[in-house]
């Protein structure tokens, strides 16, 4: 498991969604199955950014990732406010433009494109872990 | 990211390349905006030289879409969208929301 500690900013989005993809890569994982582990990596990383650290300044998210047994886990640390995203309702995909609503798309994208997500608020921080197997 | 904007006479084609992100998806959201702002509201995005978007562009497009349907004086229309980031906007439940064309001179024929 490698570890790399990011400033909770946007601008780093890019090396968040490299470092995930390069470990994805090395493991086995094809082009597609690359791009949406980055991009469950790049939601959940948005998510802690915007939710638990709102209004904060010099947040750290730390993100380990690693292979195992055919399976890349993602692991995202935040001392910021607790989210649940498993608590967040899944948007409505049904509803119609009018009444479609913005929130919850990143949440529901990690649980679709990730075979697990779980979710453990500690008494100083929160932790996100993602995993995916190879088919 | 990098998006530039060409007038034709019944549209405006919106080409946006790179990736956007939480990070530039503002950009993007901006852009769509302005065009608004200017009284366009039939917009052909083309996301031939697009690898990537999260659900951040996703929104922007969303919003976009609301404000150019509003009073049927228009909408949002996508062509060239790459593989991958069709499967996204599949799951996301939002192909369903934008027209979606193989080449630019059929989406911009569409107006």
């Amino acid at each position: 498991m490698q570890s790399v500690q990011f400033s909770a900013n946007f601008e780093f989005l890019d090396e968040i969604r490299e470092f995930v993809g390069d470990i994805a890569r090395a493991g086995g994982f094809g082009g597609k199955d690359i791009y949406n582990i980055q991009l469950a990596a790049d939601e959940a990383a948005s998510n802690i950014i915007e939710h638990a650290y709102e209004g904060v300044k010099n947040g750290v998210l730390e993100v380990s990732c690693g292979m195992r047994d055919g399976a890349i886990t993602i692991i995202m640390v935040d001392h910021g406010e607790s989210f649940d995203p498993s608590a967040i309702p899944l948007p409505d995909l049904k509803a119609d433009l009018s009444e479609r609503k913005i929130g919850g798309l990143g949440i529901f994208l990690m649980r679709k494109l990730m075979d697990e997500v779980h979710y453990e608020a500690k008494k100083t921080s929160n932790v996100l872990t993602m995993i995916k197997r190879k088919r | 990211m990098e998006i530039s904007v060409q007038e034709f006479k019944h549209c405006d084609l919106i080409t946006v390349k790179g990736r956007v992100d939480s990070a530039t998806a503002p950009q993007l959201a901006q852009a769509l905006e302005t065009a608004n702002e200017n009284g366009k509201y039939k917009l052909v995005m083309d996301m031939a030289g697009l690898e990537y978007m999260s659900s951040a562009g996703f929104r922007s497009l969303l919003a976009a879409q609301r404000n150019c349907k509003k009073y049927n004086r228009g909408e949002v229309v996508l062509s060239n969208v790459p593989n991958r980031i069709r499967e996204a906007l599949e799951l996301a439940g939002f192909t369903e929301l934008f027209k979606t064309f193989d080449d630019n001179l059929t989406a911009v024929g569409h107006f």
